[in-house]
């Protein structure tokens, strides 16, 4: 029996003015898979994000996830998704557990059954103790976890992560991903994410896709993509030989504003 | 439950009909905005301060230059409804601020990816907009009657201003989020702020009395939703206070504003997470 795909896009295409953020993108995400799309700053990571969660329409091309179109589709999709976004989306205003029954609500999740979910994702993501007190008080890696707990109250089959652990010290990522990992076994989740950092990928994911400038340019295992490469290639050299780019130069460092955002999520979460 | 079946039927809870969702997934996001000013009312509070300079200071000064007639109402009485009104103003246009930083971090995200309508998401805004503005209607009648306003405290009067006050404040504060989406950085959302609210607030009957306008104000004025929302207050809020227009008019024209306001905010909305 082949495996069902969770996420397809076909010719899936986005141009800002003259720039091509995403160019002809044609991808299949098999159902239960963590998928990780690599890149540089600027490879089209996050746009290629932000059309299948809808957030931003396509010029030109489609997509399905879980079975839905992103085009004529948009409620069924909305319902069928979790995202945590690169920034915070948790309201350092509210409490998490208010936080949590704010996205209980959206998707109409029943009085009694929300209550239940909500305290079942507290204790889940290890913050049982700390579900009334102001998001505000949290350190980074609490805030991430209980975004992904938001992300996910509404059990959804898709569940898309840009860049979960950018700005989180090494102890706060690895509790990250043993999360997100618990989480996948529990729920069978499909998990789009996104990185720039090597380790998370290789950590987390059975398939990586790199992107540059754009496009696609490999895909496949991490352990097939550096045998590809040559003979004990790490995934940082997967990297560097399929976007070109080292870590000084140009497009790899980044612009100033993808730098000014990095440096101003990573003190909010510090 | 498997993932392979949830992913066939990703609905896993019944639906409630269009109108109802409307108006709970409105009411969740408004009631997440008053749980926050629950949590820390500083701000809101502060803005409190603004309205009551206006009455004590201001009017004090005028109402004893006797500078501007007002006819049989005296200058405190005739002032009263026009800073309540300003009030409402100048805490609903700075809404927009709040949503443009929702965007810088994140939060609005995770609103405009859930199945919730953008009018139900930009109505419940508007909502809290407006029920905001309740707090500095409390701290107005407070300080209008300690100076000796002549305050109407009828249950009838006290609903009308409270339905009115809201329905301004959640038009200026959708008008705000209009203007949010599409400024998109808070820099320019303040410059623009400054300049919205001074024609606003000058054009309209707040401070004085529409015939003493030069005649192309009074065309601007009467434009001007605020003017509506004073002359209804005025109306209800004082005795001896008389609306220019039919209150029926006054209600009409704020709500129909609300709901082309709120129409537009609701097409814009999804274009500040793009």
């Amino acid at each position: 029996m082949p495996v069902p795909t969770a996420i397809e896009t076909k010719d899936l295409r986005r141009e800002f003015g003259a720039v091509t953020a995403v160019d002809s993108l044609s991808l299949d995400v098999r159902s239960g898979e963590v998928f990780g799309l690599l890149g540089p700053n600027g490879a089209g990571k996050t746009t290629t994000i932000k059309m299948l969660i809808m957030l931003l329409p396509p010029t030109s091309g489609t997509a399905t996830v879980a079975g839905h179109d992103i085009i004529h589709e948009p409620r069924q999709v909305r319902r069928s998704i979790g995202y945590v976004p690169q920034l915070l989306s948790s309201d350092g205003a509210l409490s998490a557990r208010e936080n949590l029954d704010i996205s209980g609500r959206l998707y109409h999740i029943p009085g009694a059954e929300r209550r239940e979910r909500i305290d079942d994702a507290l204790q889940f993501m290890g913050l049982a103790e700390v579900g009334d007190n102001l998001v505000r008080t949290f350190s980074g890696g609490m805030v991430r976890r209980l975004e992904i707990a938001q992300a996910m109250l509404h059990a959804p089959p898709a569940l898309f992560l840009d860049e979960p652990t950018v700005g989180l010290d090494p102890t706060a990522r690895h509790a990250v991903w043993g999360h997100i990992r618990k989480l996948r076994e529990r729920e069978g989740t499909t998990i789009l994410l996104t990185t720039h950092y090597m380790d998370e990928a290789a950590a987390l994911c059975e398939r990586v896709g790199i992107m540059h400038l754009g496009k696609l340019v490999a895909l496949g295992t991490p352990e097939s993509l550096a045998v590809e490469v040559g003979p004990g290639a790490s995934l940082d050299d997967v990297f560097t030989h399929f976007t070109g780019s080292d870590l000084d130069a140009a497009p790899g460092g980044g612009t100033y504003r993808d730098l000014a955002r990095t440096r101003r999520i990573a003190r909010r979460l510090g | 439950m498997t993932s392979l079946e949830r992913a066939a039927s990703p609905v896993a809870w019944a639906e409630p009909p269009p109108a109802v969702r409307f108006l709970l997934d409105a009411w969740t996001v408004a009631q997440g905005e008053l749980r926050k000013i629950a949590h820390d009312p500083t701000e809101l509070l502060t803005r409190a301060v603004q309205p009551v300079l206006w009455l004590l200071v201001f009017g004090q000064v005028l109402a004893q230059a006797r500078a501007i007639p007002t006819g049989s109402l005296g200058y405190m009485d005739f002032l009263a409804p026009g800073v309540l009104a300003q009030s409402a103003l100048f805490s609903a246009i700075f809404f927009g601020i709040a949503v443009i930083w929702e965007r810088d971090l994140g939060v609005l995200h995770k609103y405009l990816v859930s199945p919730a309508s953008r009018l139900s998401l930009v109505s419940g805004k508007a909502l809290a907009g407006g029920l905001r503005a309740l707090v500095q209607a409390v701290v107005v009648y407070v300080a209008a009657a300690a100076i000796g306003v002549h305050l109407q405290i009828g249950v009838v009067q006290i609903l009308g201003v409270t339905v009115v006050v809201v329905l301004g404040a959640a038009g200026f504060a959708t008008f705000s989020l209009i203007i949010a989406c599409l400024v998109r950085t808070r820099e320019r959302f303040m410059g623009i702020g400054q300049v919205l609210t001074m024609p606003l607030f000058f054009a309209s009957s707040a401070i004085y009395p529409i015939a003493l306008m030069p005649s192309w104000l009074q065309v601007v004025a009467h434009l001007n939703p605020l003017t509506y929302q004073v002359d209804a207050l005025r109306a209800m809020m004082v005795e001896g206070g008389t609306a220019t227009f039919p209150i029926a008019l006054d209600v009409g024209v704020l709500t129909f504003a609300l709901v082309v306001l709120l129409l537009i905010a609701g097409r814009l909305y999804p274009r500040l997470a793009m």
